[in-house]
């Protein structure tokens, strides 16, 4: 099943010739709109005339999320404020925030994606999406939001949290449909179990899934609890947020919906182009965006891409699901976790090079970060009270920053590993 | 008329304990008085030591995270009620406790108790004006 078969199914000839143009067009705004793209592709010596082909992409420079930060707010926004109708943003917690804008067309584009992402999950104007991605300046939420009345699907923008009565509108309200990430539906599941509710009192056909890194194990766990099938979806609000890629009911990869986005996978360390494959970081280029175009933009997201056209009839590349990261990014219950965060919360409490160690384990179906945090002599107090006191403000802390809980541990000086390079902070037991 | 008192903190798990006592053994540290104070991650061991600035020092070169504070050492009968006059003292002027821990032994007739108070010059000028046995750092690490 389709949503746009034209664009989905487009021959491959034919889809490039599309993308060649559209990429032109995209360098040539860029260019004369963003300052920033500007000066470096000058540096380079690139001129947007030089673009010929699609190959010729790889002489354009990369974009990261520190140019963004770098220019920060709205600095490679490409069209002015006024016609910008929505801002999304990240957190900023480990340094400027990094600020979205779509125009009405990019919205308009957001949806379709989305509408085609829902309906490779098998969504129809009669089915009830049940949506518990969050809702906000996070993408997720108003992504699905907007793909599913695209549709013409009854969503309920549910958001996340309240699993108990969760539980009780997807049994009472009939949701057929089910958007959050991964480790909730676990979640979800378990709650239903206790609660007593069934799997056959449910509806729910397919799940889609993602803001999280997961594994075929999970899927199967996921399947195995709700009746349902359980579907990736990929996508940052860099690019444009949830729906840059879909994996369809054969499993086989993410269809990237590449009449918007040109994808690449690099060697992140030489930062050349590698084949068709090969594992590396993926890189986007976006082609339609207008208010935030994004030229080579590398996500830090290590995956594959494939070529041979996917048996269900889709002739768009695929991706691997991501397998890690090129970075220490965390991604905890769907928030991206930084150790700096953490480093510059316990910075400021401790005014001293703290020692700590994050430890990410997943109990049950929900992943689990635990702080632990050597006691200088500075912060030791022989009262109970101030340690727990510490725990407790350190915890707190680290809680508003990030948005997410955590276990917060005092452990003895130098029971820390050190290392003689880059510290190694973070110990990931989960197993997905 | 103040005694100095170790404190180590000590994550809670197997050996930590010994590895205090060992160095104290090794460098010919006499322990008079010790508690522990525990949460379920960590414990808070207190010391009262013939030696305090050498267990002090003996145990921050071996990697702990130690603290000396003051505290009162107060001697009183070993009999019913001997430590319910000196906590009357205490409440009659608001001498906030924030610990204490005691021993017996050692003292003819008495008892010791170890107390760690917020303003400790003043809990000891109200303690020796009441007439309570307040004992000097010297004569504790010497019991």
């Amino acid at each position: 099943m389709y949503w746009n078969e034209k664009y989905e199914c487009m021959p491959r000839e034919q889809l490039e010739e599309l993308q060649l143009e559209r990429l032109k067009a995209t360098v040539e705004r860029a260019y004369h709109n963003v300052p920033h793209y500007r000066r470096l592709m000058q540096e380079k010596g690139i001129e947007p005339s030089d673009i010929q082909s699609l190959e010729d992409l790889r002489k354009l420079p990369f974009t990261t999320k520190n140019d963004l930060r770098e220019n920060y707010p709205y600095g490679m926004f490409a069209v002015p404020l006024s016609e910008v109708v929505r801002i999304h943003s990240s957190s900023g917690t480990t340094g400027k925030p990094t600020v979205v804008g779509y125009t009405r067309n990019d919205l308009n584009v957001w949806a379709e994606l989305m509408a085609r992402s829902l309906t490779c999950g098998g969504a129809t104007k009669n089915d009830v999406i049940h949506n518990a991605y969050g809702y906000g300046l996070f993408t997720g939420g108003l992504g699905v939001h907007y793909g599913a009345e695209r549709i013409g699907a009854s969503v309920i923008p549910i958001s996340g949290g309240n699993t108990k009565r969760q539980v009780m509108i997807m049994k009472d309200y009939g949701s057929t449909i089910l958007t959050c990430t991964p480790s909730y539906a676990l979640y979800l599941a378990e709650v239903m179990e206790e609660m007593g509710v069934r799997p056959e009192d449910l509806k729910l056909k397919c799940g889609i899934f993602g803001a999280e890194p997961w594994s075929e194990n999970m899927r199967k766990e996921i399947e195995k609890k709700l009746p349902l099938i359980a579907l990736d979806i990929y996508g940052l609000s860099e690019i444009i947020g949830p729906g840059v890629a879909m994996e369809c009911p054969e499993k086989n990869g993410l269809h990237i919906f590449e009449d918007h986005f040109i994808p690449e996978i690099i060697d992140p360390v030489t930062e050349e182009p590698l084949p068709y494959g090969q594992f590396g970081e993926l890189v986007f280029t976006t082609i339609t965006k207008e208010a935030l175009p994004m030229i080579r933009y590398r996500t830090r997201d290590i995956s594959a891409l494939y070529k041979e056209p996917c048996s269900c009839g889709r002739t768009l590349v695929r991706m691997a699901r991501v397998s890690g990261r090129t970075d220490d990014m965390l991604i905890i219950r769907g928030v991206n976790v930084f150790p700096s965060q953490i480093e510059s919360v316990l910075l400021e409490i401790g005014e001293t090079e703290p020692h700590y160690q994050l430890i990410v384990q997943r109990e049950g179906s929900l992943d689990t970060l635990e702080v632990q945090v050597e006691v200088s002599e500075r912060l030791f107090s022989d009262k109970v009270r101030r340690l727990e006191e510490l725990e407790n403000k350190i915890r707190a802390e680290i809680e508003s920053t990030l948005g997410i809980t955590v276990k917060v541990t005092l452990v003895e000086p130098k029971t820390i590993q050190r290392s003689e390079g880059k510290a190694k902070r973070v110990i990931d037991k989960r197993r997905i | 008329m103040k005694v100095k008192q170790i404190s180590v903190f000590l994550e809670n798990k197997s050996g930590r304990l010994a590895a205090v006592t060992r160095v104290l053994g090794e460098e010919d540290i006499n322990i008079r008085a010790l508690s522990i104070a525990d949460t379920s991650d960590f414990g808070i061991l207190r010391l009262i030591v013939n030696q305090p600035e050498k267990a002090y020092r003996a145990l921050k070169d071996h990697g702990f995270t130690v603290s000396m504070t003051d505290v009162i050492a107060v001697e009183m009968p070993d009999q019913p009620g001997g430590l319910a006059e000196v906590m009357a003292v205490m409440e009659e002027h608001n001498l906030n406790i924030e610990y204490l821990y005691a021993f017996i032994g050692k003292v003819p007739n008495g008892a010791l108790v170890i107390f760690r108070v917020e303003n400790i010059d003043e809990a000891l000028k109200i303690l020796e004006e009441k007439g309570i046995t307040v004992l000097s750092g010297e004569k504790v690490y010497s019991l």
